[in-house]
């Protein structure tokens, strides 16, 4: 298949109009996202391409956009529903909770909502309190829906055309911090563009990436770290910086995950570092820890680190001291090693 | 708090009219005259049908004549049907908080005085027209002669239960019957009810949707959200609101019913709202034609605010005597939907008070015969009826290994424990 240099926008802008191109039920709606083409440019073309009524803009209300999705899909369209940034996703909570999450299991797959809830998420671009949030740990708490984080742009289009073609629910969130390109925390550095790396060779056609497998980015026997979204550039910068021998997971989907690649690696390491923007506290980083403590006890050398944002609001001025970057997580892998 | 020389302001708390205890008169209730509303063309403009969202259509008047434009002129064998529906709702709701009472089930609510509101609507609606219910729509599945058994099931639990013990009693669903599945969580099925038009609309489908809440719900987020995309595109959609005067305990005027009526929440919006006699099936139903039609021609959606009565407690986990007289149920204004259509079939001279007692008590014991056939296949008396794996299925389309892992761990547990 032909391939062609994409970044990660252009990579779910191909996923999406290669989906919708190949099933006509997929219909796009979301705040920007018609004419202007988002204010990302994820959906950029795609209503000249599909007509207005299968690629529109909404009012602003979130908790209409998933509901009106939710009463789409079960008339039998597939709705990929855009909310423009994950910290204005809340008012949509109620309808992604009780009713997507559940409709299928309350009525015993009578009804199934078929979503797939993009949003831009994550910090590292003075986005303030409400543009860099990483709120995944709430929904990886809901029993009935699925999390999909991409790093690349190779996996966002591979992962975004299984999230669409997947019968469940799924919540897509975009690290938006590498969009144009990979970070790896070095704010003080200029940013390269994703056509210097090769996982900007997206093929143009169809190709999927199953949900529920993670990537191993750098196999290593020290120690593993698993992440996701923008800290999986961070953790692999640090390890270029640090020569340290570690396996960097690229979990990709936080649910459903994929248990066995975590274990392979810790029991083979016998160490591990968790990595998230989110907040410390019952982030996913918790259930993480306790999963390597459940199933890898006897293989721990050490106690699981987990490298995390502050328990805080996510500041402005002050978010190269919240951002979990380069210096906590090169801190927390030599505690770790020490041990 | 600063002082200053104004009068202080004062905070209003709405109160009902009546406590328990309290006499009741309605003797000042403005009763709308049957037949004195215009019925406007189905295309009309929305602005220019401001003044309805104010008044009320009635056709059924107190001899139980119909009256003015919005009779709907129906056959007397639908005119019959519906009695004899309503009649079946509530009998079924009778006999389902019996058995509520008994321990049968842990959990019932009846629809009592509101039977026209989802009985009329939906002899009106197509059968495939698309219907997403609140919890008090039971008349729904009703009218559309859904088997009394199967939805017994899911009240009891049992192993005939199709939702398989999920749900709390009465959370129907019924894909074959175009009844979406209830959730708990009130006003989310108005957004899901204007998608789902939305959909049927940009496929160029015919089918169009209708949607209930109570008038307490529509002071959830999601009205206004439904509200708003109903009106944006104009959506081929029904948006019915159950105005029954109560919340569980919180008087309509919480919701904002002392500032104005919940049809006119339309106007705002720009969608023809109308307002009818929510206990006279006729019009009920030709106000649910008349916005069917208008949403099948591409003019839009309608908001019809029911003004009814919740006869009953909430449900039967309520007591009204603790936050309402009494006495307001006899003297509701507008009667007994049941009892004002037998009495406008008998004027008609299509039926007569001997078959009205026939017709009961061949609905009570259709009632009993399927609550028969439903014990047969168990009660929540009886114990756990769905196979305990069946609590992980369709979390998922697919089970993932968390859940597998969790499902055997529970057999272990069970084994380990020795039950």
């Amino acid at each position: 298949m032909t391939t062609r240099t994409m970044n990660m926008i252009q990579a779910i802008n191909s996923a999406i109009d290669v989906s919708m191109d190949r099933d006509g039920q997929i219909v796009v709606l979301g705040e920007d996202v018609g004419f202007f083409g988002g204010v990302f440019k994820a959906t950029e073309g795609l209503q000249a391409k599909y007509g207005k009524t299968r690629v529109f803009d909404t009012p602003i209300t979130e908790c209409g956009i998933i509901g009106v999705a939710v009463g789409m899909a079960t008339y039998g369209l597939r709705p990929v529903p855009e909310i423009q940034f994950a910290d204005y996703i809340y008012p949509a909570l109620d309808q992604l909770v009780s009713e997507a999450a559940r409709l299928r299991y309350r009525s015993a797959g009578e009804f199934t909502a078929p979503i797939t809830v993009r949003t831009p998420f994550g910090g590292g671009i003075f986005g303030g309190q409400t543009h860099s949030q990483s709120p995944e740990g709430i929904f990886t708490h809901v029993a009935g829906l699925k999390t999909v984080i991409p790093s690349t742009p190779y996996d966002a289009k591979g992962l975004l055309i299984a999230a669409i073609e997947d019968n469940d629910p799924v919540i897509f969130f975009e690290p938006k911090r590498i969009y144009n390109g990979p970070f790896d925390g070095h704010h003080d550095r200029p940013v390269s563009p994703w056509s210097k790396y090769p996982e900007s060779a997206v093929p143009e056609g169809y190709y999927r990436i199953e949900l529920g497998q993670a990537r191993t980015v750098r196999e290593g026997n020290d120690v593993t770290i698993l992440a996701y979204g923008t800290m999986v550039h961070v953790a692999t910068g640090v390890i270029a910086a640090t020569g340290i021998d570690a396996e960097i997971i690229d979990l990709r989907t936080l649910v459903p995950l994929d248990i066995e690649a975590i274990v392979t690696s810790v029991k083979k390491t016998g160490r591990c570092v968790v990595v998230h923007e989110a907040t410390k506290t019952s982030g996913f980083g918790a259930e993480l820890s306790a999963l390597v403590q459940e199933h890898c006890f006897h293989s721990l050398e050490a106690p699981v680190e987990r490298v995390t944002g502050w328990d805080t609001p996510y500041p402005h001025s002050l978010e190269w001291a919240y951002f979990p970057g380069p210096v906590r997580l090169t801190e927390a892998l030599r505690r770790v090693m020490q041990d | 708090m600063v002082k200053r020389n104004l009068p202080p302001l004062t905070l209003h708390i709405p109160e009902p009219r009546f406590r328990p205890g309290d006499a009741v008169d309605f003797a000042d209730f403005d009763m709308p005259v049957a037949g004195a509303v215009a019925r406007p063309a189905i295309d009309t403009a929305p602005a220019a049908m401001r003044d309805m969202s104010y008044d009320m259509v009635r056709v059924l008047d107190d001899a139980g004549r119909a009256q003015g434009p919005w009779d709907p002129r129906l056959a007397p064998e639908t005119l019959l049907r519906m009695l004899r529906h309503m009649a079946l709702v509530r009998a079924y709701d009778e006999r389902l908080y019996r058995a509520q009472r008994q321990g049968k089930t842990s959990f019932y609510m009846k629809c009592t005085g509101e039977e026209a509101t989802s009985i009329a609507a939906a002899h009106a609606l197509d059968y495939d027209d698309m219907c997403f219910p609140s919890y008090r729509q039971q008349g729904v599945l009703i009218a559309r002669e859904w088997p009394l058994a199967d939805m017994m099931n899911q009240v009891f639990s049992n192993k005939g239960d199709r939702l398989k013990g999920r749900q709390m009693p009465i959370m129907y669903s019924a894909r074959g019957a175009n009844f979406f599945s209830i959730s708990g969580n009130l006003a989310t099925q108005y957004p899901q009810a204007v998608g789902w038009a939305m959909a049927s609309a940009a496929r160029g489908d015919t089918r169009i949707a209708a949607a209930w809440c109570g008038e307490g719900s529509t002071a959830e987020g999601d009205f206004h959200s439904a509200m708003t995309f109903a009106a944006v595109y104009r959506a081929p959609v029904i948006l019915n609101v159950i105005n029954n005067q109560w919340a569980i305990s919180s008087f309509a005027g919480f919701a904002g019913a002392e500032a104005t009526t919940f049809a006119a929440r339309a106007v705002g919006y720009g969608i023809a709202g109308l307002r009818v006699d929510g206990n006279d099936a006729l019009a009920v139903y030709a106000a649910t034609l008349w916005a069917a039609d208008r949403a099948r021609g591409n003019h839009g959606p309608t908001l019809i605010e029911h003004f009814t009565y919740r006869a009953e407690g909430h449900s039967t986990s309520d007591d009204p005597t603790k936050y309402r007289s009494a006495e307001e149920r006899s003297k509701w204004p507008l009667g007994d939907p049941i009892a004002r259509l037998k009495q406008h079939v008998i004027a008609l001279g299509i039926w007569d008070e001997e078959r009205h007692a026939a017709m009961d008590r061949e609905v009570a014991e259709l009632c009993k015969a399927a609550q028969r056939e439903s014990e047969a296949l168990g009660t929540l008396h009886d114990g756990l009826k769905q196979p305990f794996d069946s609590m992980f299925e369709d979390v998922f389309e697919e089970m993932p290994w968390h859940l597998r892992e969790q499902s055997a761990q529970m057999h272990a547990e069970r084994k380990a424990a020795g039950i």
